[in-house]
């Protein structure tokens, strides 16, 4: 452990988000920022699918699910690792457990976005919508737990 | 069952399966086929073929009827025409350029790769000679190269037609000829940017003074746009003369094989239907051409069936959907179709050859197989008949898959096989002892 990043931590203080002060964690809020924004990309590609018929945005749609699910694999495995490095576990549990459902919800979304034009509709536009509420919750609990770690 | 599942499951190489619906049957074929619900899973079923070579064995035909590979190694046979000095020419070709829009495309386009033949298409015309007539076609030369996926074939009088799957083109051609004389001159461009389906049928009037392409829709249901589907799923009619050309009959989604009736001079074609709606939906079918006609593509099938993954719908199109006439079964891919004639044999001797290439986006593989419809006049009447089978063994490995079938008025059957690119040549075996 350096001793620069002991200084920030009063002594008195157990060290209970270690990660916080690693590579791993910028390197995590970059891809868990680049998952948020290729799901919005999709679900707002839905919804003017939805309102126009115009066929090229539903194949935006699905290359926006594809890259996220991409990224969310990587989002995944550093909130693996956070996991297994915190001392406290709650929250980034509840966080991991939610950024998985939220993938997993992510790849049912991506087979509904595979089907030939409008069979896609509505379901596609729906899953898109609850997959990027379940990641932005995540994310914010996530992240919030790291900002009070950090600031105590 | 359970192996199937496995199997449909592997395709994707997905633990998730939506692997599911009944077998065919006959209840599917015929004039007035019974139609499922539309179903789909959150993954198509799939079983896509598994090529083997041929070894010793051959396709079976019926009793009294034998069989022979008159031409192989060819590269991607397609359809063929029989020339009035019995001489045959087979067109070579792969065609289609349609780019991947979805990550699925990608997917799909590598698993459907698996069960065609890996050669390069030709784009070319094979001359076969049997000079002797001893049925050995002892000649196999390039009749003409440097074409663009040639498929459909038509001679009139001295015209050599040949639809490109971007042009129809026309050869002088001599009776005798072995190899064309020059470059072929344009008759007119065919639709073909995209070409998702890339195949141009080809039937010329029994006067000889229109010719009649079939050209795909450039899309299984729309998901390419409605903008890529002009001009596209219909039969044009063409003046042999000029080049100027129209719309024949539309909403046909995949006409890949056109013929006139012998007696009654009306233009046939077998269509292929739609996909991802079912092992049982849409039946491909044989039908009677009628001028001005819509047959459904895309807004309906078969008749007045809506397919809701059309937007914007068309309630006017659907009510005016003409209903085929025959269907063939759901997803067997049908491809070659000719009318028979007197000297096929008694069994054989009123109705349509079909070659069916089989299908690959259902559980229980069908199609793999040429039929014969029977007709009585003029229309068809009763069970098809298979024909020629064995394409695909019972050891699950498919070591041909029929396109076009065409009848020698001598009395034979050519089928191209685009898998194991082989020519085949099935007659009568009272004709041989005749001789």
């Amino acid at each position: 452990m350096p001793v620069t990043a002991d200084r920030t931590q009063p002594s008195t203080r157990p060290d209970t988000h270690p990660v916080g002060r690693s590579w791993i964690r910028p390197f995590h809020a970059l891809l868990l920022g680049g998952t948020l924004s290729l799901f919005l990309g999709a679900l707002l590609s839905d919804i003017a699918y939805y309102r126009s018929y115009e066929i090229q945005w539903n194949n935006f749609a699905s290359w926006l699910i594809a890259g996220a699910l991409a990224v969310g694999v990587l989002v995944l495995l550093s909130a693996i690792v956070d996991l297994a490095r915190a001392a406290w576990r709650g929250r980034p549990a509840v966080y991991f457990v939610l950024l998985l459902v939220a993938w997993v919800a992510g790849f049912v979304n991506a087979l509904v976005h595979a089907k030939d034009a409008w069979a896609s509709m509505p379901a596609g536009l729906v899953l898109s919508a609850i997959v990027f509420v379940l990641a932005c919750v995540a994310a914010w609990l996530g992240f919030s737990a790291l900002r009070t770690g950090e600031v105590r | 069952m359970k192996r199937r599942a496995a199997a449909c499951a592997a395709a994707l190489g997905v633990v998730l399966s939506a692997c599911g619906g009944g077998d065919p049957g006959s209840f599917e074929v015929g004039p007035d086929p019974e139609l499922p619900p539309p179903q789909r899973g959150l993954l198509p079923s799939m079983t896509v073929a598994e090529p083997a070579p041929w070894g010793d064995r051959q396709p079976t035909v019926p009793e009294g009827y034998t069989i022979a590979a008159i031409a192989t190694d060819l590269a991607i046979p397609r359809q063929t025409l029989v020339l009035p000095n019995g001489d045959i020419l087979v067109a070579e070709g792969r065609g289609g350029n349609a780019p991947a829009l979805k990550p699925k495309d990608v997917i799909a386009g590598y698993i459907k790769a698996q069960g065609t033949t890996a050669v390069e298409g030709g784009n070319r015309l094979t001359l076969l000679r049997d000079g002797d007539g001893d049925g050995t076609y002892e000649v196999q030369t390039v009749f003409a190269e440097n074409l663009n996926a040639p498929y459909g074939l038509a001679l009139v009088g001295n015209a050599l037609y040949v639809a490109n799957q971007d042009a129809l083109v026309r050869f002088a051609y001599r009776e005798g000829q072995t190899r064309a004389a020059g470059a072929p001159v344009k008759v007119t461009d065919l639709p073909s940017a995209i070409n998702h389906h890339w195949t141009k049928a080809l039937a010329a009037s029994p006067d000889g003074r229109f010719l009649y392409v079939g050209i795909g829709s450039n899309s299984n249901i729309t998901e390419r746009g409605m903008v890529a589907e002009v001009d596209r799923a219909m039969i044009w009619e063409i003046e042999a003369a000029t080049g100027r050309h129209k719309p024949y009959a539309t909403g046909l989604r995949n006409p890949t094989a056109l013929a006139f009736h012998p007696e009654t001079g009306e233009l046939w074609a077998v269509v292929n239907e739609r996909d991802e709606i079912g092992p049982n939906l849409v039946p491909d079918y044989l039908t009677s051409v009628r001028e001005g006609g819509f047959y459904g593509w895309p807004y309906s099938y078969w008749g007045q069936n809506v397919d809701d993954r059309v937007r914007p719908q068309d309630p006017a199109k659907v009510a005016s959907a003409i209903v085929p006439d025959y269907s063939l079964g759901s997803h067997v891919a049908a491809l070659g179709l000719d009318f028979s004639t007197p000297a096929m044999g008694a069994g054989f001797a009123e109705g349509a050859f079909v070659g069916e290439h089989g299908s690959w986006n259902r559980k229980d593989p069908v199609g793999y197989k040429v039929i014969f419809v029977p007709f009585r006049g003029g229309r068809p009447a009763g069970q098809p008949i298979d024909f020629v089978t064995g394409f695909r063994g019972e050891d699950g490995k498919t070591r041909g898959r029929p396109v076009g079938v065409t009848v020698d008025p001598r009395g034979a059957l050519i089928v191209a096989d685009d898998l194991s690119n082989t020519v085949w040549r099935v007659t009568p075996r009272s004709r041989l002892s005749q001789r």
